[in-house]
């Protein structure tokens, strides 16, 4: 299988810090792939590699074959690629719709209806408060907002970067349920997250980071099963 | 009646406050910087208009010209005041405040001060010492109650202008793709990037409007007081920094409703209490306003971030 996005020797630095270590990994059409690991392992800011916010100095990024790793951050979005930040980052005084359409910002604006409609459709809460400024919903739905804006674009990728963070467990078994209700969809999903358990439950694949490398990989129910991993990652 | 004709001074002046301040807000807006060249673009549309209005009536227009045909070349004297002024704004943006994007505050703060005395001095360079004297580009008066109030035709466009403009950005950052792209940046600039929003060229563009509305500035306040020199735009400038500061720096209704609160204290201060003390009654009421409402009249506080 062809990857849609296939990520190589990769080595990202903070200064004189070495935060990604010569990491590669690939994604497949309709996959939900994962990257777990603790805090400071190195998942955000592989992702925001990725998105073009921060630069490797080596190795290659694709995107259905084509290098994208020179591409400025802007445009990535019009290549097909979206990303949810970490900490949901949805425009605070902007009302929900506003955001949605910021979402959509690369689309002609013939595509912005339908968008806007098959959005409301996955998450029907946003279109009840589509009016309502996003800085005053809580913060499951900030993070359905988020998902929703970055879904404005089509994108042919999906990347989450921490969705469960800071929700209580109710709200993330619900943004799991929508991340499993959007890879049925047939969303391609690159998924960060600390929470490990959920996260490599809903994932085809996984690789765990320690420490700006990736020390395991393998599919989602195995890794559950791997006794390192339970270790180290599931609470015994 | 007396004290009509002072608040309508006030409002008036506080218009062409309001609209310079509408660039220093823009643009801390967006940039989180404070462009103290601003005034001095003021300047530079004022002498623009001044040498097309100058080169029109001497060169172009012969002896007799016609009242329409000076109305034309006025209009078109602030069209080509408003073009360069956003052209030098694109440029000031792009060549001294880019570099600095990931420099710290205080560098870039300095970086618009040198660029505000550059300005001034290139002015005194190119266009001499000397002050020109600009003529109004709208004459007459409106005479009201039997003359006993008289409101000059420039105060009533500079009203006009102010309450135009305003509208027109209110829709244009509420309505429009690119304002509101501009409002996402603003907020944030990472997740704005995340959208597939140019950060750089939005940030132009708001030096580009700020900048346009800094010419149009210029013609009004020559228009009302005709001493055009290379320092005209200082004062102005920093009063209506005051006003963005005043209303709350990043609001536009908070620029509009400072610059013309601005403009009416200092009138009644130059008329009931001293011309001297105006300017001096003018900052202890900012510091009044600040003690006790930090953010300004209308700036909501936004803590920061951790």
């Amino acid at each position: 299988m062809a990857a849609l996005l296939e990520v190589k020797n990769i080595n990202v630095y903070y200064g004189a810090i070495h935060a990604v270590k010569d990491i590669s990994f690939q994604v497949n059409q309709g996959e939900i792939v994962t990257l777990i690991g603790a805090n400071g392992a190195g998942k955000t800011t592989t992702l925001q590699t990725v998105s073009g916010l921060l630069r490797s100095r080596t190795g290659s990024i694709q995107l259905e074959g084509k290098p994208i790793q020179n591409v400025p951050a802007h445009k990535l979005v019009a290549h097909g690629l979206a990303q949810v930040p970490e900490g949901r980052r949805v425009f605070q005084q902007m009302t929900v719709e506003e955001n949605l359409e910021m979402g959509a910002f690369t689309q002609a604006n013939s595509t912005i209806a339908p968008n806007l409609e098959r959005v409301f459709e996955q998450f029907p809460r946003l279109k009840e408060r589509r009016r309502q400024v996003a800085g005053t919903l809580s913060g499951g739905e900030q993070q359905m907002l988020a998902m929703g804006r970055a879904l404005m674009s089509n994108p042919k990728i999906l990347m989450l970067d921490e969705p469960s963070m800071g929700l209580a467990p109710i709200l993330v078994e619900q943004i799991f349920d929508i991340i499993k209700r959007l890879h049925q969809a047939g969303t391609t999903i690159l998924l960060v997250e600390q929470n490990a358990r959920m996260a490599l439950s809903v994932a085809d694949r996984g690789y765990v980071l320690e420490t700006g490398r990736i020390t395991l990989t393998g599919p989602g129910k195995e890794l559950l099963a791997d006794e390192a991993v339970k270790k180290a990652y599931l609470g015994g | 009646m007396e004290f009509l004709l002072y608040l309508i001074n006030g409002i008036s002046m506080g218009s062409i406050y309001a609209i310079i301040a509408l660039g220093y807000t823009m643009v801390y807006g967006i940039a989180k910087m404070l462009n103290f060249a601003h005034g001095d673009v003021i300047m530079v549309g004022g002498y623009v208009s001044f040498y097309a209005t100058t080169y029109a009536t001497g060169q172009l227009l012969g002896d007799n010209p016609s009242e329409t045909a000076v109305g034309v070349a006025t209009l078109v004297s602030v069209l080509l005041a408003m073009i360069v002024c956003t052209v030098l704004g694109v440029i000031i943006e792009g060549l001294a405040y880019r570099p600095l994007r990931q420099a710290g505050s205080l560098a870039v703060l300095i970086t618009a001060i040198g660029v505000s005395y550059f300005l001034q001095n290139a002015a005194q360079l190119l266009f001499g010492a000397n002050p020109k004297n600009f003529t109004s580009v709208i004459g007459g008066q409106l005479s009201l109650f039997d003359g006993q109030l008289r409101i000059s035709n420039v105060a009533l466009l500079t009203v006009v202008a102010c309450v135009v403009i305003m509208i027109g950005l209110t829709l244009f950052t509420g309505r429009s793709k690119m304002g509101k792209a501009m409002r996402a940046c603003s907020e944030d600039k990472g997740a704005a990037q995340l959208m597939g929003i140019n950060v750089n060229r939005t940030i132009s563009l708001t030096f580009a409007i700020g900048s346009a509305l800094a010419a149009i500035a210029g013609v009004l306040l020559c228009s009302y007081s005709p001493v055009l020199q290379p320092t005209t735009g200082s004062m102005p400038g920093i009063k209506a920094f005051t006003a963005a500061v005043f209303g709350g720096i990043g609001s536009i209704p908070g620029a509009m409703l400072g610059g013309i609160l601005l403009g009416i204290i200092e009138a009644l201060a130059q008329a009931y209490i001293s011309t001297q003390l105006s300017n001096a009654i003018l900052f202890a009421v900012l510091i009044v306003v600040l003690l006790v409402k930090p953010s300004g009249l209308l700036g909501k506080y936004v803590p920061e971030k951790v």
